[in-house]
């Protein structure tokens, strides 16, 4: 193991974990808003933001995929010494990480069953970019209507018409944060 | 002050993190009731263990806590509930519905109204609504992925039918974003029109091991028929203590003879109308 996969890892786990916990909380609760994380950081590609976020959702119970990209020898020996979590296939992951094209095919992933539709993927997309602007977002958390520079809007349509099933989608760009649940309709603007 | 022989905010870590990815799925599939494996906690169940658990899992050591049971600061169980998250996560403490970021209720929610920003926590004993009506678990969680609610509007019905009315008064069970149907936790059911927030509502059961959610701006709709809507209603009273007539009401036995009085059950609303110089009928002229 190289020894720079050892560092890069929460300084304070327990005070960062929360912290970085609420504005994932705030940010799924709230599509379109996009929150300021840190404190950690992984080796590259790997965003400031979806490495804390790995640190503070991730163990040995959720099963990480890695998408083309992000799938390498650095990156794996630093998610399996911080965060103890095995690596897997997209059929088999709660977690997937990766930018939007590499994570496809998106039919690969878990999206629950109708008894368990908890039991599906949540995607940690990485963005080379993440603006209040592009698709428009209704539904739950969002007052009148939102906007988020969504990758496309087809694949989020039709993930929320199937609505309780389908996947839900953490966006990180650097250190900001956005989140779409399942439940959010999706249109062109 | 934090007591350093425990991990911030009691639980350890990897517990955090399993409560912290149900609350995130519960906030995805709004109403949708999440199993997570719910810890022993210091208290016993029925104290609010399942709000204890997902408190603890979403406080910051910027937080500022307020703990109600019934609508009082000044119980119980809020008193033992707050003490344990000054103890161990170290956080401020407030009886002050507007400066609280997270509030833990048991069966109230405040009359004050929540703002963005606000968590609320509530401890619930029965995360089924259908547990009554069906007590198999394999059932219950078939008619939810069925949506087949007809069941529980039998039971409304049943209640016009004997009584003339829905007689229903607390855990009054609603419809969350038109899908699921939820139950409100033991809140009267004139607090269900105060289910639609700016605040994040989070719902944790502890015994039954359920976490579920209402992200803000969330339809909720109280179940009904056309001809009998719902009604949020209260004692037809004003407090004795404040005067306010649109807050929900205790009714307090004074003594022997049959004497009672009303107070608001939220001791915190009363108290700032009281500070505010509203006086109830019943106000001594010296009460601050």
């Amino acid at each position: 193991m190289r020894t720079e996969a050892l560092t890069g890892g929460f300084a304070d786990a327990p005070v960062e974990a929360a912290q970085v916990f609420r504005a994932t909380l705030e940010a799924l609760a709230r599509p379109g808003r996009i929150a300021t994380v840190g404190g950690a950081e992984a080796p590259a590609p790997v965003s400031g933001a979806a490495a804390v976020l790995l640190l503070t959702l991730c163990d040995h119970e959720t099963p990480l995929f890695l998408a083309p990209g992000h799938d390498g020898p650095e990156v794996r020996d630093w998610v399996s010494f911080h965060t103890g979590a095995p690596l897997v296939g997209r059929e088999e992951a709660t977690f997937a990480l990766g930018h939007w094209p590499a994570l496809a095919p998106l039919g690969a992933y878990r999206i629950g069953t109708p008894d368990y539709p908890d039991r599906s993927v949540s995607l940690i997309v990485e963005m080379e970019a993440l603006a209040a602007r592009g698709a428009r977002l209704t539904g739950p958390g969002i007052e009148t209507e939102a906007f988020l520079s969504l990758p496309e809007t087809e694949a989020f349509r039709r993930n929320n018409a199937r609505f309780p099933l389908g996947w839900d989608c953490f966006f990180t760009c650097g250190q900001s944060l956005a989140a779409l649940p399942r439940s959010t309709r999706v249109e062109e603007a | 002050m934090t007591d350093a022989a425990y991990n911030f905010a009691y639980l350890d870590e990897q517990t955090k993190r399993m409560i912290r990815r149900a609350i995130l799925k519960g906030v995805a599939i709004p109403g949708y009731q999440v199993p997570f494996a719910s810890r022993e906690m210091p208290m016993p169940y029925g104290w609010g263990t399942g709000g204890v658990q997902v408190t603890a899992a979403c406080l910051t050591p910027a937080d500022t806590l307020k703990v109600i049971d019934q609508g009082a600061d000044d119980t119980t169980n809020a008193v033992s509930i707050r003490r344990f998250f000054q103890r161990t996560a170290g956080v401020a403490a407030t009886e002050r519905t507007a400066e609280a970021s997270v509030i833990q209720t048991r069966h109230r929610i405040p009359e004050t109204p929540l703002t963005e920003g606000q968590i609320l926590v509530y401890q619930v004993p029965i995360p089924e609504p259908l547990r009554f009506l069906e007590p198999r678990e394999t059932e219950t969680r078939r008619m939810h992925a069925l949506e087949d609610y007809g069941l529980m509007h039998v039971k409304l019905y049943e209640d016009i039918a004997r009584n003339g009315a829905i007689s229903t008064a607390y855990a009054y069970p609603v419809k969350v974003e038109g899908r699921y149907v939820m139950d409100p936790s033991p809140v009267p059911k004139f607090d269900n029109p105060k289910l639609e927030s700016p605040a994040i509502q989070l719902f944790g059961a502890g015994r039954e091991q359920r976490i579920y959610a209402i992200p803000p701006y969330t339809r909720v709709v109280s179940l009904d028929f056309e001809d009998h809507p719902f009604e949020a209603s209260k004692a037809d009273h004003a407090c004795d203590l404040c005067g306010a007539e649109e807050s929900y009401l205790d009714e307090v036995i004074t003594d022997d003879a049959g004497g009672r009085i009303f107070v608001c059950s939220d001791t915190d609303f009363c108290a700032g109308r009281r500070a505010g110089g509203h006086r109830g009928a019943l106000a001594a002229e010296d009460v601050a």
